[in-house]
C-alpha cells in the first residue's frame, strides 16, 4: 500500500473518529453524572440532523441556523430528562434505562410519522464540501475541520469540567451523588446542565455528519448512536477524554480494517462489538477509565 | 391517587392496541400514507360487493422510495380502473418496513386478516422472497412489479412478475460495460446482505468475465452492509485498483452516498448499476455527483410502446405533475395484470386466479407485451439504458438480448 493511499486512509479514519468522538461525549457525560446509558442520545443526534434539514429549506443563513438547531437540540435533551428520566430518579437503574430505550423508539418513530420513512438530502455547505487536493490525497475542507472541531470542543468542555463552579459542581455529583445533593449542590440544574452540553455536542456532530454524509432518515441514529456507545465503553465511560479517545480508536479500526482487508468488509459493524466485548472481558472499565467502588 | 392513575394509564395502553386494528390499511404504528382512501375498509372480512388487493412494498425504511414509487403505480391503476367483474376493487396497503422479517409478518396480515385475493410487489428481491412461503403455502397469488431476482420466482407456483430478471439485467450491464465503455477491468461493490445486490452482481461477473475472457479482470469484490453510510476505505481501495468501471448494484440509498464520497475524494471512474437506482431520492442524495451516471431499468416513458402506456404516462403527470418513474410503470402493470386475470378466471378466488396469471399471453401493460413463462416470469428481452443528466433520468440506449 503506498504512502498516498494510507496517508488517505489515516486522513478518513480521524475524521470518521473524531464524528464518533463528538456523540461518545455525551453518553459519557451522562453516564458520568447519572450512571444512565442514554440509549436515546443517537436519536437527538437524528433530531439534530432533521432540524438542520428544515433550518436551511427555511432559508436561514448557515451560522443562524447552526446556532438554533444547538439551542433547539440542547432543549430537546433537557426536556427528554425532564419528563423521561427525572420522575425516574429514585427508581432502579434498569428502569430509567428502559425508559430511554423506550425515548429511542419514540423519537424514532415520531420522526417516521413527521417526515416519512424516506432519506431526506442534507443540505451541504459549499465552503466545507468543495473537495480539495493535498499532496496527492484529494479530500473536503471537512475532513480536516472535523477533527479541529473536535479537538477544540474537548478542550472548551475540559476547561468548563476542572475550571468552573459547574463543573466542579459536575465532577462532585458524578462521584458521589447523595452527598453532593446533601452538601446544597443544585442537582437539577447540573444534571439539565450536563444534558444540555451532551446534547449540544450532539447537534454538532450531526451537522458535521450530515454534511459528510448527506442521507438524513429517521433511523439513520441507531448505529451511530450503538457504536458510540461502544466507544464511550472502550475509552471508559464516564470519562470525557475517555469517550473521544474511544470515539477516535473504533473510528480508525473501522476504517483500517476495510483498507487493509477488503475482504472483511462485510464484517465492519461486527468488529464494533467484538471490540467491546474484548474490552468488557479484558479491561471493563475501559481504557482511561478508574475503578468505582460498586454502592449497593 | 397514584394507583388509580396507573390502572388508568394500564387501560389506555391496553385499548389503544385496538385502534390498529380497525383500519386494516397500515403496518404497525409508524408512517401512513395519506392516499389510501380507496383502501380503507372497516371490519377485516372481505364483502361480497369488494374484491381486495393487497399492496406489500416498503413504504419506510431504507427502501421507502422505491415502494412509494411502486405503490403510486398500483394507485394510480386502481383510480383508473376501480372494478372488475362488477365488483368494486380496494387496495389494501401493508408496509414490509424494508425488513425480511417484516415482510412475513405484512403478508400474513394481508392474507389472513384482510383476506387479498392478489398480493402486488414487493420493491426488493430479499422482501418478495421473504413472503415467498407464505404465499404459496395459502394460495394467495402474488405479482411483483421490479423484484428481478431469480429465486422470487423459481419453484415458487404462486409468485409473478412483470419485469425482466437479474441473469438478463447483470449481461446487458455487462455488455454496456465492454462495448460502450471499452471497460477491461472492472470493480464490483455489492450489498452483501441484500440477495438482490449480491445475485446481480454475480451475474454481471459471469457476463463480464465471458467477454473479457479473463476471470481476473473483476479485480476485486468489496462488501458492504444495509444502512452504511461511510464507504471511504472502499473508496480508497477502488482508488488503488483503478479498475475501468465499477459495477455497484445497491439500494439508492447507499449506492448514492458511495458515489458522492467516491466523486468528492477524486475518482473520475465511471460508476454503473442496475435498476434500483431509478428513483427521485438518488439524485437528491447524489446531487451534482451523478451525473452522468449510467444504470439498465425496465421502462422508458418517452416512449410508450402501448397505448394504455401512453395513458399512463399522461394520468400520471396529470396527477403528480413530474414523469413516472420505471417502477411506477411496473407497479401499474401489476395491478392491470391482476385485474385482467380475475376478469378471465370469471371469480375473484386466488387459485383460480393464479391459474389465469400463469397463462398470460400478451397482455398489454404500460411497460410492453408480458406474457407470463412456465417461471411465472414476464419474457422481457429487452432493457433500458438511462444516464443522469441534469437530475433527471435520460433514456439512452435500448439493448435487446435474442432469445
Amino acid at each position: 500500500m503506498d504512502l498516498s493511499i494510507l496517508a488517505q486512509h489515516l486522513t478518513n479514519g480521524i475524521s470518521f473518529g473524531s464524528l464518533y468522538a463528538l456523540i461518545a461525549i455525551g453518553y459519557t457525560m451522562v453516564y458520568g453524572i447519572l450512571r444512565l446509558i442514554n440509549f436515546a442520545h443517537g436519536d437527538i443526534f437524528m433530531m439534530a440532523a432533521y432540524l438542520t434539514v428544515f433550518g436551511i429549506a427555511f432559508n436561514l443563513p448557515w451560522i443562524v441556523a447552526i446556532i438554533l438547531v444547538i439551542g433547539m437540540t440542547a432543549l430537546v435533551g433537557v426536556l427528554i430528562e425532564k419528563a423521561a428520566y427525572k420522575p425516574l430518579r429514585d427508581a432502579p437503574k434498569m428502569s430509567v434505562m428502559i425508559s430511554a430505550i423506550g425515548v429511542s423508539y419514540l423519537l424514532q418513530n415520531l420522526a417516521t410519522y413527521l417526515f416519512t420513512g424516506r432519506p431526506m438530502s442534507f443540505p451541504s455547505l459549499p465552503l466545507l464540501t468543495t473537495p480539495m487536493t493535498i499532496g496527492s490525497v484529494t479530500m473536503l475542507p471537512l475532513t480536516i475541520v472535523t477533527p479541529v472541531t473536535t479537538l477544540l470542543l474537548l478542550g472548551v468542555l475540559l476547561f468548563v469540567i476542572n475550571r468552573t463552579k459547574l463543573g466542579m459542581a459536575m465532577r462532585a455529583v458524578s462521584r458521589d451523588y447523595e452527598t453532593a445533593k446533601l452538601m446544597g449542590v443544585k442537582i437539577n440544574q447540573v444534571i439539565s446542565y450536563t444534558f444540555a452540553i451532551g446534547s449540544a455536542l450532539a447537534a454538532i456532530g450531526a451537522i458535521l455528519w450530515g454534511m459528510k454524509y448527506p442521507q438524513v432518515a429517521p433511523t439513520m441514529g441507531v448505529t451511530p448512536g450503538l457504536k458510540c456507545f461502544i466507544a464511550a465503553v472502550v475509552g471508559g465511560i464516564g470519562n470525557v477524554k475517555g469517550a473521544v479517545l474511544g470515539g477516535f480508536i473504533l473510528g480508525m479500526v473501522e476504517i483500517l480494517l476495510v483498507a487493509f482487508m477488503p475482504s472483511l468488509s462485510g464484517y465492519r459493524d461486527a468488529f464494533a462489538f467484538v471490540m467491546l466485548i474484548v474490552i468488557l472481558l479484558v479491561k471493563p472499565t475501559g481504557l482511561l477509565g478508574e475503578k468505582v467502588t460498586e454502592k449497593v | 391517587m397514584k394507583k388509580l392513575l396507573a390502572i388508568l394509564m394500564v387501560l389506555t395502553l391496553a385499548l389503544s392496541i385496538f385502534t390498529g386494528c380497525g383500519g386494516g390499511s397500515t403496518g404497525s404504528g409508524a408512517a401512513t400514507d395519506t392516499s389510501t382512501d380507496a383502501a380503507d375498509t372497516t371490519d377485516g372480512a372481505s364483502s361480497d360487493n369488494v374484491i381486495k388487493i393487497g399492496v406489500f412494498e416498503p413504504l419506510t425504511g431504507a427502501n421507502a422510495g422505491g415502494g412509494e414509487l411502486e405503490r403510486q403505480g398500483m394507485e394510480l391503476a386502481n383510480k383508473l380502473y376501480p372494478e372488475v367483474l362488477g365488483m368494486k376493487v380496494e387496495l389494501v396497503v401493508a408496509d414490509n418496513k424494508s425488513d425480511k422479517a417484516e415482510a412475513t409478518t405484512a403478508v400474513a396480515r394481508l392474507i389472513e386478516k384482510d383476506n387479498v385475493v392478489a398480493i402486488l410487489g414487493s420493491w426488493g428481491s430479499s422482501l418478495s422472497m421473504a413472503a415467498g412461503d407464505l404465499v404459496q403455502t395459502n394460495q394467495v397469488p402474488a405479482v411483483g412489479a421490479s423484484c428481478t431476482n431469480p429465486q422470487v420466482t423459481l419453484g415458487n407456483d404462486y409468485y409473478f412478475r412483470v419485469c425482466f430478471l437479474d441473469p438478463f439485467q447483470g449481461t446487458v450491464m455487462a455488455n454496456y460495460a465492454t462495448q460502450r465503455l471499452n471497460a477491461q477491468t472492472a470493480v464490483i461493490v455489492q450489498e452483501v446482505s441484500n440477495d438482490y445486490s449480491v445475485g446481480l452482481a454475480s451475474f454481471f461477473k459471469s457476463a463480464f468475465v465471458t467477454l473479457t475472457g479473463d476471470e481476473a479482470n473483476i479485480l476485486d469484490t468489496l462488501n458492504y452492509n444495509t444502512g452504511d453510510q461511510d464507504f471511504s476505505a472502499i473508496i480508497t481501495r477502488i482508488q488503488q485498483l483503478n479498475p475501468d468501471v465499477v459495477f455497484a448494484p445497491g439500494n439508492f440509498t447507499e449506492s448514492a452516498l458511495l458515489i458522492r464520497q467516491a466523486r468528492e475524494q477524486g475518482i473520475e471512474i465511471p460508476f454503473i448499476g442496475g435498476d434500483t437506482w431509478e428513483t427521485p431520492d438518488f439524485v437528491t442524495v447524489g446531487g451534482e455527483y451523478v451525473e452522468g451516471i449510467v444504470l439498465s431499468t425496465f421502462y422508458d416513458h418517452t416512449n410508450p410502446t402501448t397505448e394504455i402506456g401512453k395513458i399512463f404516462v399522461d394520468e400520471y403527470r396529470a396527477e403528480y405533475g413530474e414523469d413516472p418513474a420505471a417502477v411506477t410503470a411496473l407497479g401499474f402493470d401489476a395491478y392491470m395484470l391482476v385485474l385482467d386475470a380475475i376478469e378471465r378466471a370469471g371469480s375473484a378466488d386466488p387459485v383460480a386466479i393464479r391459474d389465469e396469471l400463469a397463462k398470460t399471453v400478451n397482455f398489454e401493460g404500460a411497460t410492453g407485451i408480458i406474457t407470463i413463462d412456465a417461471n411465472g416470469d414476464a419474457e422481457k428481452y429487452e432493457a433500458v439504458i438511462k444516464i443522469v443528466q441534469d437530475g433527471n433520468f435520460v433514456y439512452q440506449d435500448t439493448i435487446e438480448i435474442a432469445q
